[in-house]
């Protein structure tokens, strides 16, 4: 089996065996932390005083260790920094033989997973055992986490039950939720009455205080502490904040960005040693606090080089809530065994894996983020998840050996790569394969669908149970030339029109449409020739190219701003590159145009709340449509809109929550995400009753909708009048 | 403040923990309807205000482990969240309101605030001296087995005692 095979094959597995309960939970998650957010007032300012916070704490790492370690002596505590996983694992070790440590019990840590103490400290003879009931579950099962917060929600009750029947042999049906927290907690108690060494993580160490703060439901963080008389906890150094009054605003956030509850059951505010007493059930002894013994082992094991990394150094301020994982239409899907790296899940586990593990990891997994940023808005910290996980894209691709058959792409691929697979490279040049595909067209068309077309695609990845776009000969620009450019005379407002590749040389009708409506509402139109964005080099991860598409762009268009003129944008994707990733490709000059371009809806808006007449747009009166904003339009908050301009044109319109219609840009076309990308599709899908017409505003998801048997429309053919 | 109260009441219940309203004078009664025997408790703080003599105040681990009802003082209450704050001395708050299926926290009316970060102010103090503490917001819960569930590794019950008059 090729290796797009063997993934196809493994993607196809997971979907059948943990798509169903990873979905149930990932996306009930999800629909929590939409809610729990909502309810609060001051949710931006918390989030933005929480990132602030974490950009600080960073910034002051090296001093903030110096103080946790000082604080922590104090009390007669030690403080170790591990420079890697064998340096931890080494001191840990050191800690239980010196505490002739037999049984150690440990609550929920990644950090831990991140190093494999467990397998450390077992080599050594010290028998480890998961408190958390989802880590115990992982742990009889032999199985890795497939997800941050919820390690185990791939698994159902059923299953869970016949694994415990099978392995322990309870002697009683386990049957409900209840038998088996239950049986769990009996079980876990005893290891806990015995045992000597208590291993937590933290989710926020402060320094001034040598404060541990961990955030659980379950108690088994706090009875692994108060029950043992050893205490190491292994936390990642970007776990440390200045003080404990840092911490309101991430507790706000955290549970509620993570299961949309308000609060966790506890919150543990441990100050080692601290004031409660040890509890000793094999001595029926209680002892004195000062009994216990601490150890903080602080972990880099890459976070400094993280921190010296302008591009990485961003996930050092996650706080491992899981929201970007429930939020992405794929994760909802396979979930973080496929969406996942050695240790980390779900979209930042990019960033992660590449600083902690290495790009090899990252690599595995990292096709699965499409870039859609619905993951942005749901992170607590403000982190442009995408971004990273682009970077990590063209640093894997970079460093690939250049491929022998590099010159077939190369003919077509006027690209800033070096390296890369053709795969990406193909799509990466979407814009130049395009525009010769027009030119050629309909021959083109014919030789792509043909036998041997498909064949020679299927050798680049791309998957032949797909429908490939129809490039059109006529493009959207010849039509607006022969048609004598704009019909308005003298305009009070003028635009241009950005001939996105798509619209221009494949969805040539929905251009036509906006040029249509934009024309009804009185504003004048012109559709120069302009560049591709860079959105499909960006999406491969080839940002050399990208950023040169960005600087092509704006020389074409910056004459036009200077002379006044918006810049309206039917492709949603493009906007998006023009709102938000020309920020990073083109910091400098991107502002203007940031600032002055919209979404053709979004623009027919402005112009009708501004007093021009709505009745110039077709009338939908008794119109029942089902409307699937685009996922980056979901992310720019363009949606409404889109639904005002169709409800005020008498519409009912009843929008979907699927966070992505699972195409993304060329992801549904490659042969390995196929499957993925229609379940994806078909979760959308079931969320479009029969009775409603469908409009969508992406050529994505209207390609993706059509491959589904849906006949859908871009809303503003809808509100355009033929002409 | 009453309103706090009633606040602070709605919240909890929403969080799952029960509430009863009583009074320094009433406090014995109520704690005859709350506590389930064996109990075990720490002592609290409040003027004119005592456990019952057959709680067991100084609890062996084996105690802990056969009592029905862990009660301790809770040193704040959080209006917004329906949270008590549990802070931990020698005595074994943290034990007491940990081990046995039900938690009673009695909790002074006076020692309400509004709302997490003013929890946070104040536990930064408690930190600072040394001292533990956690902020406990309903029942021990778990969705791991594939359904939620109290009482996982904590307590399935949690019952907060609020003496208005204190
Ligand atoms: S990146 Fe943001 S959303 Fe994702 S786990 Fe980290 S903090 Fe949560």
């Amino acid at each position: 089996m090729s290796s797009r095979e063997q993934k196809a094959a493994e993607i196809r597995r997971l979907l059948a065996t943990e798509g169903e309960a990873v979905s149930e939970n990932a996306r009930g998650f999800n629909r929590g932390r939409e809610e729990a957010t909502a309810e609060l007032d001051d949710y931006d300012e918390l989030k933005a005083t929480a990132r602030a916070r974490k950009e600080d704490a960073i910034e002051r790492l090296p001093e903030l260790i110096e103080q946790v370690r000082e604080s922590v002596e104090a009390r007669g505590g030690n403080v170790y920094l591990a420079e890697d996983e064998a340096d931890a694992n080494a001191y840990v070790r050191e800690v239980a033989d010196g505490a002739d440590v037999e049984t150690a019990v440990k609550s929920k840590s990644m950090t831990t997973e991140e190093i494999e103490l467990n397998e450390a400290l077992g080599a050594a003879g010290v028998d480890v055992w998961e408190t958390d009931l989802g880590e115990f579950v992982l742990q009889v099962a032999e199985e890795a986490p497939s997800h941050l917060v919820g390690p185990a929600i791939h698994r159902d009750r059923e299953s869970i039950a016949e694994l415990f029947e099978a392995h322990f042999d309870p002697g009683e049906s386990l049957e409900t939720a209840d038998d088996l927290t239950r049986f769990a907690r009996t079980f876990l108690g005893e290891r806990i009455a015995d045992a000597d060494l208590g291993l937590t993580g933290a989710n926020f160490v402060a320094a001034e205080e040598g404060t541990l703060v961990l955030v659980t439901s379950e108690g088994n963080a706090r009875k692994t502490v108060t029950a043992t008389d050893v205490h190491v906890a292994v936390a990642g150094a970007e776990k440390l904040l200045p003080s404990v009054a840092d911490l309101g605003p991430f507790l706000e956030l955290i549970a509620r960005s993570a299961t949309g509850q308000s609060l966790t059951s506890y919150l543990t505010f441990l100050t080692p040693p601290g004031s409660a007493p040890t509890v000793d059930f094999e001595g029926d002894e209680m002892g004195a606090p000062g009994d216990r013994e601490f150890h903080l082992v602080l972990l880099d094991n890459g976070r400094f080089e993280m921190r010296e990394d302008e591009q990485l150094r961003e996930t050092l301020y996650c706080i491992r809530c899981g929201a970007c994982a429930n939020a992405c239409a794929n994760f909802q899907q396979v979930g973080g065994h496929a969406f996942g790296g050695e240790t980390y899940t779900g979209g930042i586990a990019g960033g992660w894996e590449a600083g902690v593990h290495g790009l090899d990891s990252a690599a595995e997994f990292n096709d699965l983020c499409t870039g859609c940023t619905r993951c942005v808005p749901a992170c607590p910290v403000g982190i442009d998840v995408p971004w990273i996980n682009t970077v990590v894209r063209d640093r894997v691709e970079r460093g690939a050996d250049p491929s022998r058959f590099d010159f077939l792409v190369d003919g077509l691929a006027p690209d800033a790569e070096s390296g890369g697979s053709l795969q990406k490279r193909l799509f990466g040049n979407v814009g130049t394969l395009a525009k010769v595909a027009s030119m050629t067209a309909p021959v083109s068309n014919w030789l792509v669908q043909s036998t041997l077309g498909k064949w020679a695609l299927a050798r680049l990845g791309v998957d032949p149970r797909r429908d490939l776009p129809q490039f059109r000969r006529r493009t959207l620009r010849d039509w607006f030339e022969s048609r004598g450019r704009t019909r308005v005379a003298n305009p009070e407002r003028e635009v241009v029109l950005y001939p996105d590749v798509y619209t221009d040389y494949a969805d040539v009708e929905r251009g036509k449409a906006a040029v249509r409506a934009l024309e009804a509402v009185g504003v004048g139109v012109r559709i120069p020739s302009l560049p591709e964005s860079g959105r499909a080099p960006l999406s491969q991860g080839m940002i050399a190219t990208a950023e040169q598409a960005a600087e092509r762009v704006l020389d074409g268009l910056e004459p036009h701003l200077d002379a006044g003129r918006d810049v309206v944008v039917v492709e949603p994707s493009d906007l998006a590159m023009f709102r938000r990733d020309y920020d990073r490709l083109v910091p400098e000059r991107v502002d203007r145009l940031a600032a002055n371009s919209y979404e053709v809806l979004e623009y027919l808006h402005g112009v009708l709340a501004n007093g021009a007449d709505l009745d110039a747009l077709a009338d939908l009166d008794g119109e029942r449509l089902a409307f699937h904003p685009h996922c980056q339009a979901r992310t720019l908050e363009l949606a409404a809109h889109t639904e005002w301009v169709l409800e005020e044109r008498g519409a009912d319109v009843e929008t979907t929550t699927a966070e992505c219609c699972g195409m993304a840009g060329s992801f549904g076309y490659k042969q390995e995400y196929y499957e993925l990308s229609v379940a994806v599709g078909e979760a959308l899908s079931a969320e479009l009753p029969e009775d409603r017409r469908v409009v969508a505003s992406g050529t994505s998801c209207l390609d993706q909708l059509a491959d589904l048997g849906r006949s859908p429309r871009h809303p503003v053919e809808l509100l355009a009048s033929a002409g | 403040m009453a309103g706090d109260v009633d606040a602070f009441e709605t919240a909890a219940r929403e969080v799952n923990a029960e509430v009863t309203r009583t009074t320094a004078g009433e406090f014995d009664a109520a704690m005859e309807d709350v506590l389930v025997d064996p109990a075990v408790g720490t002592p609290l703080p409040y003027h004119g205000v005592s456990l019952p003599g057959w709680v067991e105040t100084d609890p062996s681990p084996s105690d802990l482990a056969a009592a029905a009802t862990g009660v301790t003082s809770a040193g704040l209450g959080v209006v917004e969240s329906g949270s008590v704050v549990v802070e931990s001395t020698a005595a074994g708050e943290d034990p007491t309101s940990l081990f046995p299926e039900r938690h009673v926290a009695v909790l002074a009316a006076s020692d309400l605030v509004a709302d997490v970060s003013a929890a946070v102010e104040h536990l930064a103090a408690v930190a600072g001296e040394g001292r533990d503490a956690v902020i406990e917001t309903g029942p021990s819960a778990t969705a791991d087995m594939g359904a939620l569930v109290y009482g996982a590794h904590g307590p399935r019950a949690v019952h907060v005692v609020v003496i208005e008059d204190r």
